[in-house]
């Protein structure tokens, strides 16, 4: 084994036997998939059952209004005090205004805010309710209303694919991720080059060691190590969500009479439509959730799967490399964590720009701030991988060669700096360290 | 052995080095002396390759030193530590890895180490479970565990009890007589004394004093001799006339002993050949300094030059 690999499996083995490195391992996509579960589920429970009188003097709404099993509804034609509403059983009271066909304003008072699932049957019920009430009063027959309706969907198609719906932004959502994963990684192991960089200097090791390897292999051999330490995390995390996931999707097929088990896309439609059904959803709206499952299918086969893997590594890596070597070279220049601050902010905040300008990419992957910030390597990493996802990347392969360079470039220049940094502050103690300092240390020779 | 030439080292404005030049030599324990900030550090740095120099070079064995050599180097610094979550065996493997021992040799050599210092139990255990100087004793191993040809001590003995310090101190005579050579920097003027054969001592970025410590102790004698006799005190003096100068002198009895100071162009013999009339002369030796008040003489001179002048061979 050479030497820069010994560093490196040191830095690997060290971190990987680590409780932290298991426990985060678990813990990682526990949290993910269990945050995600704990929204869905919460999302769908109702804060046990709600009784909703409904006040109501012109006598519209009496009796019309669909139950399910969790809200009840109550009628009352007079008006009810606020010491007697306090006083009663009921847990939301709806004051229906007589006018309420000329102004479609309701109020709605309550003991505990009800969830949104709740408002929105309130609502959806006392407006068709009134709809057909008005229809009545204007003779109207409800079927040609249904037809007149218009429920406006708007396809887009982008000029230089042909005969193909675009699906942009959904893209670009997915882009976004892929960036901020990145985002993510160059931080949370970034830090950790930092810290391991610190920890070398406060110890007093990192002398005995530079006496056997330069600091440069040290260096390198340290981002190296911590990378392939997050690169394991990351993989292991996708194996854990897999299985998770394919287990949380079992547990979903089950729950749904194993209808699912089929792959195919209409009988799921209608599976769901069915329980959509039950709680009184609109028609509509069900078709609108079927479609979407057919966007995610055509957008999943849209989308340049390999290319934006193979891609995102090399983002991954020439961002990881660049801050890493940043972080390396500041935790060389300080003596404790508290002086990292001054240099931390030159640091970060090109990538939070990063962040918000891929926010703005997924709505404008056009604009002339994504396109500069996906070529200037410092935010390159995350803003490129909107534009990846969405091909618009692949349509200037121009730009994206010159960004990839330039992020090659980039990394070799910061490292080579972050090692100049390095080899001083490593042995430099009790020194506070102004950026002039370190403007000198680059032309200390070597 | 190790040929130092000329070297020159500048931080910035400040200048480290200005000049230095030494030879120590194959099998010998060298000093390395200096107040702090004299350069010493830099110096180390620089046979070490940790930094290069401006200008001049370090010649290993005949040759300019090249990355390889680093192998052949065992370094102590003065700013030492170890991995504290590491466990003992498990780093001083990775250090001695590091300069370029293979795993089978560098765990057979460990082992051996560990049993005859009777630390095998610490193997597995964790470094910030260890005091101190179990730690240093560790870190002293890591160091000479690969058999370098010179060994680089940076104020070896301390954080070490005075047991551990003798350990410590047997065991670079050892690899002394087994033919390695030894550059020691230490304040500690004491085991200069006892260890070392030649020093040399940096002030203010040059070397002021190089040589074999017994002709440097001699230089710095100044015609001082203890002159233990019977006999009346002030008749004494009076005999040593212009040959000698009485400092001072203590009476214990009837035995006496006087610190004399040789006049310009006087002898030791004269002295004596115009006291024995006076007193019965018991015993003479003449007044060497120790290192201690070298190093003071030699740094707390304001020119240099003139303490180093006709020194270099």
């Amino acid at each position: 084994m050479g030497k820069i690999q010994l560093i490196i499996w040191r830095e690997f083995i060290t971190r990987v036997r680590k409780p932290s490195f298991l426990i985060m391992t678990i813990l990682g996509p526990l949290l993910m998939v269990g945050g995600i579960a704990l929204v869905v589920f919460l999302g769908m429970q109702e804060g046990g059952i709600q009784n909703i009188v409904v006040v109501d003097k012109a006598q519209l709404l009496t009796n019309k209004l669909k139950e399910t099993d969790d809200l009840k509804f109550f009628y009352e034609k007079t008006e009810l005090s606020d010491s007697a509403f306090k006083a009663s059983p009921y847990t939301v009271m709806v004051d229906v205004n007589p006018l309420v066909l000329e102004n479609n304003t309701i109020q709605v008072f309550y003991k505990n805010l009800p969830s949104l699932n709740t408002q929105n049957h309130i609502t959806s019920q006392i407006e068709s309710v009134l709809e057909r009430e008005k229809l009545r009063v204007n003779n109207v027959d409800p079927d040609t209303y249904r037809r007149i309706k218009t429920a406006l969907k708007v396809q887009l198609f982008d000029i230089d694919k042909q005969g193909k719906r675009s699906y942009e932004q959904l893209k670009a959502g997915i882009g976004f991720a892929f960036g901020y994963l990145i985002f993510l990684f160059i931080f949370l192991y970034g830090v950790q080059v930092m810290r391991g960089v610190m920890e070398e200097k406060q110890n007093r090791v990192v002398e005995v060691l530079i006496s056997s390897v330069k600091p440069f292999q040290l260096m390198m051999g340290k981002i190296v190590g911590v990378a392939m330490v997050g690169l394991a995390q990351f993989l292991l995390w996708v194996a854990i969500s897999l299985i998770l996931g394919s287990f949380g999707m079992g547990l979903v097929k089950d729950s749904m009479g194993g209808a699912a088990l089929a792959k195919d896309v209409p009988q799921v439609t209608a599976q769901l439509q069915e329980q959509l059904d039950k709680q009184g959803v609109k028609l509509n709206e069900t078709a609108e959730t079927s479609e979407q499952l057919g966007v995610m299918l055509e957008v999943w086969d849209e989308l340049p799967v390999t290319w934006i893997l193979l891609l995102f590594l090399f983002y991954f890596l020439g961002g990881y490399l660049l801050y890493s070597s940043l972080f390396a070279a500041m935790g060389a220049a300080v003596d404790s964590e508290t002086d990292t601050q001054q240099f931390m902010l030159p640091v970060t905040v090109p990538m939070i720009i990063a962040i918000f300008i891929a926010q703005t990419a997924v709505y404008n992957p056009d604009g002339p701030a994504v396109f500069w910030c996906s070529i200037i390597p410092f935010t390159s990493p995350v803003v490129m991988m909107v534009r990846i996802a969405t091909g618009n990347a692949f349509s200037h392969p121009g730009e994206l060669a010159l960004s990839m360079a330039l992020l090659i470039g980039t990394f070799i220049f910061t490292t080579w700096l972050a090692g100049r940094i390095y080899r001083t502050g490593i042995l430099m103690y009790g020194k506070k360290v102004t950026w002039k300092e370190l403007g000198k240390w680059l032309f200390y020779k070597g | 052995m190790l040929r130092i030439e000329n070297i020159v080292k500048r931080y910035g404005d400040h200048l480290a080095l200005d000049g230095v030049s030494m030879e120590v030599p194959q099998g010998k324990i060298f000093g390395l002396l200096g107040p702090n900030g004299a350069g010493k550090t830099t110096l180390i740095r620089i046979i070490t390759r940790i930094t290069g120099p401006d200008s001049g070079q370090v010649l290993l064995n005949g040759k300019p030193m090249t990355a390889a050599d680093v192998e052949l180097l065992g370094y102590l610094p003065e700013e030492r530590g170890l991995y504290k979550k590491m466990k003992v065996g498990e780093q001083a493997l990775y250090l001695a890895r590091l300069k370029g021992l293979s795993k089978q040799d560098a765990t057979a050599r460990l082992k051996e180490w560990f049993e005859r210092w009777e630390i095998a139990g610490w193997w597995n255990k964790k470094v910030e479970e260890l005091s101190k100087g179990m730690a240093q004793k560790v870190q002293f191993i890591t160091t000479v565990l690969h058999r370098p040809e010179l060994i680089i001590l940076d104020e070896p003995f301390s954080g070490f009890d005075p047991i551990n310090a003798e350990l410590i101190r047997s065991e670079i005579i050892r690899m002394s007589k087994e033919g390695t050579t030894v550059m020691l920097s230490t304040h500690n003027m004491g085991s200069v004394e006892e260890l070392c054969e030649e020093i040399a001592l940096i002030d203010r970025n040059h070397v002021v004093l190089h040589g074999p410590v017994k002709e440097i102790r001699k230089r710095f004698s100044n015609a001082t001799f203890r002159i233990d006799f019977t006999g009346n005190p002030v008749a004494f003096a009076d005999a040593l006339a212009f040959h000698g100068e009485l400092l001072d002198h203590q009476v214990d009895g009837t035995q006496c002993t006087a610190r004399v100071k040789l006049l310009h162009g006087a002898t030791l013999n004269q002295v004596l050949a115009a006291t024995l009339p006076a007193a019965q002369i018991t015993g003479v030796r003449e007044e060497v300094p120790g290192m201690h008040e070298i190093f003071i003489r030699a740094v707390s001179d304001k020119d240099p030059q003139s303490v180093s002048t006709g020194n270099t061979e």
